[in-house]
């Protein structure tokens, strides 16, 4: 309480509630430590060697070294994006490393023999590692900096003709379905970080479910960067065919550190016909501390592709952390009938800055989208939405609803909307809606008068405006996002 | 239970209550009445806690404890409830949550156990058949596409959920409609009791026909400038309140004599 009184700079229309609200913000970012470990680390810098280097550590094959450096060569020409709204120093690519592993070779098979140090982290993240966790029914496959070092459950997987695996591993045991999708959907000439990404990913999850099988459980990765000036490049690719149902978690978080460091993912996800894929990340990589230094600069490109008739594809993020976000998870609605989804919560405070939002292309006939995003601003940060709905010619009766809520907990953010819509076919429709509020001190006094604490008021507002989000999410993960949220957020209004 | 003495408060600079002066006994029930904005919702939201008004002179003892300086959360817990003017609208929030939180919170405070969801759910039963509220009405969000009448009805639910000693009633009549202002009214009497205190703020001497004042307090321009029994709140009806406005009386001397 002291030292927030210090702090107030102007208390002239601070209430007793923003003044203890305000003292919290003083609450640190949690899964900040560093795992000391041994790593093997490719010196800074990118070249054709690094990338040839980066390849031969993997025992790659040579189609997959040539594709990496034709993507390298193409990346080379182009110019880094700077269109969103959100600013950042220059990136220099020459000061970062692109490759860091664990020195101790993880054997994938046990977790006996994973290095000890490796699951203490994992068990200080609260990740289920432990055979205990496993029993939960949850399958995970973990990222730790640059290389995959467990997957649990591939056995039970594996009887139903399920692979999950980690990308690298893939390369070497399931050549023919990397080929034939990796960057079928998100081609390296995509964009700047896309290509960036082809040519040095270090690792990642695939993820293929057969014909006709519905995935029995939930499947999860998680991904971890320790390593200070590395970059992390994952590669994730889900193939869902005909009939076949998987939902699939990814969550993320980094140590704290001073410099910011640099994550540019891609992944691409493929449903064939009557396939259904729902794909959730609850995203909270270090966000900087209170005065905006440090943290992770998040670039990435989800993209997936309903190529089969009646398919589906749900998108459902919950972004709390990362200095700087810029993602727009999107759709292709080739195939008649499909369907995609994209359902958001990203929340900014102090000196975060966030433009993320979705693409729906709708290509196909009667195919529909959803598009619900939930803003939440605090401190000086800065969130945008960004999407685009686009109706293709041939598109007859497509569909889309888009609904976009911005929440202000202070007078020092921003939230701002970029609806972009392109329509050209007659027999669409396209609604969209969007609200701008702001937490009331009438609201936070209602709740009071009935016993609530003002944080607990405060979180149960801010959980009201992000319900239909969080009802998408898994439920051990909806729970786990609503805490999340509410660290994020503490002392966030004033 | 409560007492308040000479209070005096201000909203942005401007001050509305001027010195109030008032005692409310276990087992009583006040009403009071008076012009609009004379401040009557302002005390009641000021005893609540809210912090938009600010205390410039005066205090408040509620059982023994001295009000001002404990945050509205806190009040709450100690068993002080108001019933909103204009209650407000918590998207997302089912009423069900809402409710099971404060009670819990309140539970807590005096390190009592928290209901258990079975618990909950038949108090709940309970109570909103008390006060004849369909059942969808608490699974949905808080006060949210709410009529007006159902926002009050909601009010007095939470006060027979919270079972508060203190319940402050601003205005819980106004929007009802004849049939639900006797169910709210019923509600309401059979909360009362001879530990609790119950304070209605009302335009309406209706009301009172049901919820029977043992005081009547005139609040005009700030100041209580009148109490009474429940008659005088028939004599406001038949002659309204200038009769008894200061500056009037004062003048009408002045002309005799
Ligand atoms: N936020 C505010 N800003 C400025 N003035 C305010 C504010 N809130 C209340 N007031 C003023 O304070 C005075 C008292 O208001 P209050 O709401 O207490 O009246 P009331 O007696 O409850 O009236 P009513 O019978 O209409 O409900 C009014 O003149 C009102 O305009
Ligand atoms: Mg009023």
């Amino acid at each position: 309480m002291n030292e927030i009184k210090e702090k107030d700079k102007n208390p002239e229309d601070l209430s007793e509630d923003m003044k203890v609200l305000d003292d919290l913000t003083t609450s640190e970012y949690k899964w900040g430590f560093i795992t000391d470990i041994e790593t093997e680390t490719v010196p800074k810098g990118l070249s054709e060697d690094v990338i040839r280097l980066i390849s031969a550590k993997k025992h790659e094959p040579e189609w997959m070294t040539e594709w990496r450096l034709k993507s390298f060569r193409y990346w080379k020409k182009m110019e880094e994006p700077h269109w969103p709204n959100v600013q950042y120093p220059p990136i220099d690519y020459q000061d970062l490393s692109y490759y860091s592993a664990p020195r101790k070779k993880p054997l994938l098979n046990s977790l006996e023999e994973v290095d000890p140090e490796l699951l203490k982290t994992f068990e200080k993240l609260g990740i289920p590692l432990t055979e205990q966790k496993i029993l939960a029914g949850v399958a995970v496959d973990v990222v730790f900096d640059s290389v995959s070092v467990t997957t649990t459950f591939k056995e039970t997987l594996k009887e139903k003709g399920i692979i999950f695996c980690s990308i690298s591993e893939a390369i070497q045991g399931h050549p023919e379905l990397v080929k034939k999708y990796l960057g079928s959907v998100v081609p390296y000439t995509d964009n700047y970080f896309a290509a960036l990404n082809s040519a040095v990913f270090s690792d990642g999850s695939f993820v293929f479910i057969p014909k006709g099988v519905r995935c029995p459980m939930e499947l999860s990765t998680y991904f971890r960067i320790n390593a200070s000036e590395t970059g992390q490049f994952e590669r994730t690719l889900i193939v869902a065919e005909e009939g076949a149902y998987v939902s699939y978690l990814e969550g993320c978080t980094a140590p704290i550190r001073d410099n910011n460091q640099l994550h540019a993912a891609v992944v691409e996800i493929v449903a064939l016909d009557d396939a259904e894929i729902k794909y959730s990340t609850v995203q909270n990589w270090y966000p900087g501390n209170k005065e905006g230094k440090g943290g992770i600069y998040n670039f990435v490109t989800k993209r997936g592709a309903c190529r089969g008739r009646n398919s589906k594809i749900s998108w459902t993020q919950v972004e709390t952390g990362s200095a700087i976000t810029w993602k727009y998870p999107s759709c292709i609605l080739q195939g008649d009938n499909s369907i995609g989804e994209f359902y958001s919560v990203a929340v900014t405070n102090n000196y975060q800055q966030a433009d993320t939002g979705t693409k729906m292309i709708h290509l196909g006939k009667n195919t529909r989208s959803t598009i619900i995003s939930k803003g939440i601003s605090a401190g000086r940060s800065n969130n945008s939405y960004r999407g685009l709905v686009k109706i293709g010619k041939n598109a007859d009766g497509a569909r889309n609803f888009t609904q976009c809520d911005s929440m202000l907990m202070s007078d020092k953010c921003g939230a701002h909307t970029f609806p972009y819509i392109e329509v050209e076919n007659e027999s669409a429709k396209v609604e969209h809606e969007a609200t701008t509020s702001k937490v009331g001190a009438d609201q936070i006094f209602y709740l009071n008068q009935r016993g609530l604490a003002t944080e607990d008021a405060i979180n149960m507002i801010v959980n009201g405006f992000c319900k239909e989000v969080f009802n998408e999410l898994p439920m051990e993960f909806a729970v786990e996002a609503q805490k999340l949220l509410a660290i994020s957020l503490e002392g966030s209004v004033g | 239970m409560l007492t308040i003495k000479n209070l005096h408060a201000t909203i942005e600079g401007k001050e509305i209550l001027k010195g109030i002066d008032l005692e409310i006994k276990a087992g009583e029930v006040h009403a009071i009445m008076g012009p609009n904005g004379s401040g009557k919702s302002t005390l009641a939201n000021i005893v609540a806690g809210n912090e938009a008004y600010e205390v410039t002179k005066g205090e408040i003892i509620f059982e023994g404890k001295e009000l001002l300086e404990m945050n509205p959360e806190d009040r709450a817990r100690e068993g002080v409830f108001l019933a909103f003017q204009y209650p407000v609208e918590i998207p997302g929030v089912s009423n069900a949550t809402f409710l099971k939180t404060a009670i819990n919170e309140i539970k807590k405070y005096h390190n009592q156990a928290e209901l258990t969801p079975k618990e909950f759910l038949s108090l709940m039963k309970e109570k909103s058949k008390i006060l004849g509220m369909e059942e969808a009405l608490i699974s949905r969000s808080v006060n949210v596409g709410f009529s007006g009448g159902e926002k009050k009805r909601n009010e007095i639910l939470q006060m027979l959920m919270l079972n508060p000693k203190l319940a402050l009633l601003d205005e819980t009549d106004s929007g009802l409609d004849i049939d639900a202002l006797k169910i709210v009214s019923n509600g309401v009497n059979l909360f009362k009791a001879k530990d609790n205190a119950v304070l209605v703020v009302t335009h309406y001497q209706r009301l009172l026909n049901y919820i029977q004042p043992d005081f009547v307090h005139v609040l005009y321009n700030g100041r209580i400038i009148k109490s009474g029994g429940k008659e005088l709140a028939l004599e406001l009806e038949d002659k309204g309140y200038d009769w008894i406005k200061p500056e009037l009386v004062e003048s009408e001397t002045v002309y005799r004599s």
